[in-house]
């Protein structure tokens, strides 16, 4: 049941993406030099699309997470270019992406407690934030719409103005998403925003966000370290390695037939209800200080090559079907992207070997911070 | 106390082996002091609250819940690392609950316990051949630094850390996560234990090394003869490993047996719901039907009358235990669900929750409108969103306020069903003879008449 509003299928919807993210490079200065936890990324995503991010942890994708609101730690670079609804983030004033940050991109986070102030009453929170954005908004009005979106989360009218150590901890989470999505915004990244969870309210959770998407037509982009996750409520999944996307497409599409092998090795490690025989993917994640020539992957790879360790693969098409036929925007297919396609960067597929066009002009700039 | 019945919860061969543990009627609460809970004068947290099983030697026994569960207190009772205040865990025979910490001494070189997270158990300032090898000092096994060293060195290469005397001089902060679990579970066997609890040992760890850490466990319960307790969240995990599973809510079994039979046949609403929520890794099971239970699991202080589960139970009816405050969070439900006019005219009608008085079969409402809301409820109840008005006996109009009184439901006890132990009253009403609240003693015994096992 994939009805959401994905690139793929026989009607293609070609509406201009939420979010535009291309040649993304993330870096933070440590004592032995740069780091760049992102280091090249593509990705575009439409109204009402959800698209996860899966990867182990450290392969950068909390860092695209951030790097997408860009709300990332003093001294952190940032190159490259992320479009939000046609207008550029990077570079943008402080003032700027303040506005932008609730206005039309929300961040909901592992642990609401550390967001919430547990001096404020819940329908505080709201007054604050809808009246900071919206200054001609009253008081009154500010706590009806904190009150509907609160309801909308399944919180009581009745408790609205109790304090957030009062809530259980899925509530919490309920009152963030609320707080998310009380501005309307049209992308929301949701960074692991389970985890700490049990898995019924998870489940209870994942719903609320789905339902979200789907009704309200907002872009999510939901980092997981769980694949049943992204299974269960993604239209696409992006899968990182090392800072990179490896392997991007239909849910459907990567998880019947995976083309990476890194792809192949994470759906193989995960413990499901089917589960009979254990695997793992040998080795660690490389050092990024200094990652390793050719193919980020290589050194854990069943799959290696002799010149794998000396070409690194771009993304490339790899479904059977013409799904990848189905961009959405006009000039996506003479950069060489195809936003809705099934494509991974392994030397395996042809056309993995091209080059990195968004990403050559950066090297050129250098590696510095 | 009754004699409990047998404690298979399964019908394989393993009632034919005499148990390594024992577990009858074992309970843990913590005390709260300074409490202002009207509930009788002995406010807990009942964190355990009378569990009964065996685990048979070389079984995997899995306990299985959410946070608040009490599956962590469980695992701690059974190696009295907290003190359980009533009930038995016979180990080999003995009863250790009234063993002083004196008299376990020397049993715990058999005992070991494996945390959750590595940072408790592994002093960062020792080296790992110092921390690892420190119980071998404590229980006086070995008589010399070297002595020591080579047995942890040699540990080290059993959990897959090769060389093992390579780490010996290092640091915990020196290695990995996934290596660092593996340090934890070379501490807990340095004595070569017999019986094993593990805490969520790979909770912690990314997928792609908490299945090389679980091959391990299941490796070296092969070649050193354990038997193990597993706690966990995940319900996957716990399938793969275990030989049978108790899931437990609020401090007791909802249901317990084999592993396959609960997988592929759960019997208890909360099972089914456990895993119904699991994410699926395939986009074809997508959409599928999950009976979610509503809300969190509660506070184990004042755990729900009647069966713990119902205010959460999709399929709860008349007998399950409502009470008053059911009544106030089904009316804060409906609220979530209807227009800003609506909630304000019955909350005009209701009065402030926060004023109504919450007892345990009755809930009285101050309200201003009192035969108006009388009439509504009447009318309304049974459209709640939960099937709590099912239990309403009475709903009596006073001059200021609406008294509602339910039928007191009984704590279902466990019963045997299709081959695994379960405590639903949907298998027949049944009557724990320990619960905290059976309700008005008529009720109870009316209950108990047809389809009571007792």
């Amino acid at each position: 049941m994939s009805d959401g509003p994905t690139f793929v299928g026989d009607t293609p919807t070609r509406t201009a993406p939420v979010a535009d993210i291309r040649g993304l490079r993330v870096g933070y200065r440590t004592p032995r030099g740069p780091l760049w936890a992102v280091d090249g990324i593509d990705l575009q995503i439409a109204p009402g699309e959800s698209v996860g991010l899966v990867g182990e942890s450290g392969c950068g994708k909390s860092s695209l997470g951030r790097g997408l609101v860009q709300l990332l730690p003093p001294g952190a670079g940032v190159r490259g270019s992320v479009e939000l609804d046609g207008e550029e983030l990077v570079g943008a004033s402080a003032s700027a992406l303040r506005r932008k940050r609730g206005d039309d991109i929300a961040l909901v986070f592992q642990e609401p407690m550390t967001r919430l102030d547990p001096l404020m009453k819940v329908s505080s929170h709201f007054i604050e934030t809808i009246r900071a954005h919206r200054p001609g908004v009253s008081k009154d009005e500010a706590h009806h719409m904190a009150r509907t979106a609160l309801a909308q989360m399944g919180i009581p009218p009745t408790r609205v103005d109790d304090y957030p150590h009062e809530f259980s901890g899925g509530m919490r989470q309920r009152i963030m998403i609320a707080l998310a999505i009380v501005l309307q915004p049209k992308l929301i990244v949701a960074d692991e925003p389970t985890t700490a969870l049990d898995v019924i309210v998870e489940s209870q959770i994942l719903d609320i966000l789905d339902r979200l998407r789907r009704d309200e037509s907002v872009g999510l982009v939901l980092i997981t370290h769980n694949l049943g996750i992204v299974a269960e409520t993604c239209d696409r999944v992006a899968v990182m390695y090392a800072g990179r996307i490896v392997e991007v497409g239909p849910v459907e599409e990567i998880f019947r037939d995976p083309k990476h092998p890194y792809t192949r090795g994470l759906l193989a490690s995960t413990i499901s209800l089917e589960t009979t025989e254990l695997h793992t993917i040998e080795g660690y994640p490389p050092d990024l200080i200094d990652p390793p020539p050719g193919c980020r992957f290589n050194p854990r790879c069943p799959d290696r090559m002799p010149h794998c360790t000396q070409i690194d693969p771009v993304l490339t098409p790899v479904a059977a079907t013409g799904a990848h036929q189905a961009g959405f925007a006009p000039g996506a297919h003479q950069a060489g992207f195809a936003p809705g396609a099934h494509q991974a960067a392994c030397l395996l597929y042809p056309g993995a070997d091209g080059s990195r066009p968004a990403e050559s002009a950066e090297r050129a700039e250098g590696d510095s911070l | 106390m009754t004699e409990p019945s047998p404690i298979s919860g399964t019908g394989t061969a393993a009632t034919t082996r005499t148990p390594l543990i024992e577990v009858r009627d074992l309970a843990t609460h913590f005390p709260v002091r300074g409490s202002l809970f009207g509930r009788g004068s002995s406010a807990a947290v009942r964190a355990v609250d009378g569990v009964s099983f065996d685990v048979y030697p070389g079984e995997v026994f899995g306990l299985v819940g959410e946070s608040g569960s009490g599956k962590t207190t469980l695992g701690r009772s059974l190696l009295k690392l907290v003190e359980p205040t009533g009930g038995s865990v016979r180990y080999k025979g003995r009863d250790l609950v009234p063993l002083s910490e004196r008299d376990m001494r020397p049993l715990r070189r058999e005992l070991a316990f494996v945390f959750q997270d590595p940072n408790a158990s592994l002093n960062p300032a020792m080296t790992i051949g110092q921390g690892v090898g420190h119980p071998l000092r404590i229980h006086g096994l070995v008589s010399s630094r070297s002595e020591a060293r080579t047995a942890v060195a040699e540990m080290l290469e059993r959990v897959g850390l090769h060389p093992g005397e390579s780490f010996l001089d290092k640091y915990p902060e020196d290695v990995s996560g996934g290596q660092k679990q593996r340090l934890v579970i070379a501490r807990a066997l340095i004595t070569r234990p017999t019986f094993v609890v593990a805490d969520e040992p790979v909770a912690a760890l990314d997928m792609s090394v908490r299945a090389k850490v679980l091959e391990l466990m299941l490796e070296l319960k092969r070649e050193l003869d354990l038997t193990y307790v597993f706690i966990t969240h995940d319900l996957a995990t716990a399938r793969f490993l275990c030989d049978r599973i108790g899931i437990l809510y609020l401090g007791r079994f909802a249901e317990w047996g084999d592993t396959e039979r609960l997988f592929d046949d759960p019997q208890h609403p909360y099972t089914r719901a456990l895993l119904d929520a699991i994410p699926l890794p395939d986009p074809d099971r997508r959409g599928r039907d999950k009976s979610l239970p509503r809300g969190e699991i509660p506070d184990a202080l004042q755990p729900p009358l009647g069966c713990r589960f119902h205010p959460r139970c999709p399929v709860a009816f008349a007998d399950c235990g409502w009470e008053g405050r059911d009544l106030v969070d089904a009316l804060e439900e409906r609220w979530t669900d209807v227009d800003e006019d609506t909630f304000e005219r019955e909350l005009g009608m209701v009065g402030n929750l926060g004023d109504a008085v919450v007892g345990d079969d009755v809930v009285r409402f101050p309200s201003a409108a009192p035969s108006e809301l009388a009439a509504w409820l009447r009318a309304e109840g049974e459209r709640l969103p939960t099937s709590v008005f099912s239990a309403v006996e009475d709903v009596e109009t006073g001059s200021d306020g609406v008294t509602v009184r339910f039928r007191p439901g009984p704590e279902p006890d466990e019963q045997q069903v299709a081959g695994r132990r379960v405590a639903c009253h949907l298998h027949g009403v049944t009557v724990r003879p320990d619960g905290t609240h059976v309700g008005d003693p008529a009720a109870a015994a009316s209950a108990e008449a047809p389809g009571s096992q007792r």
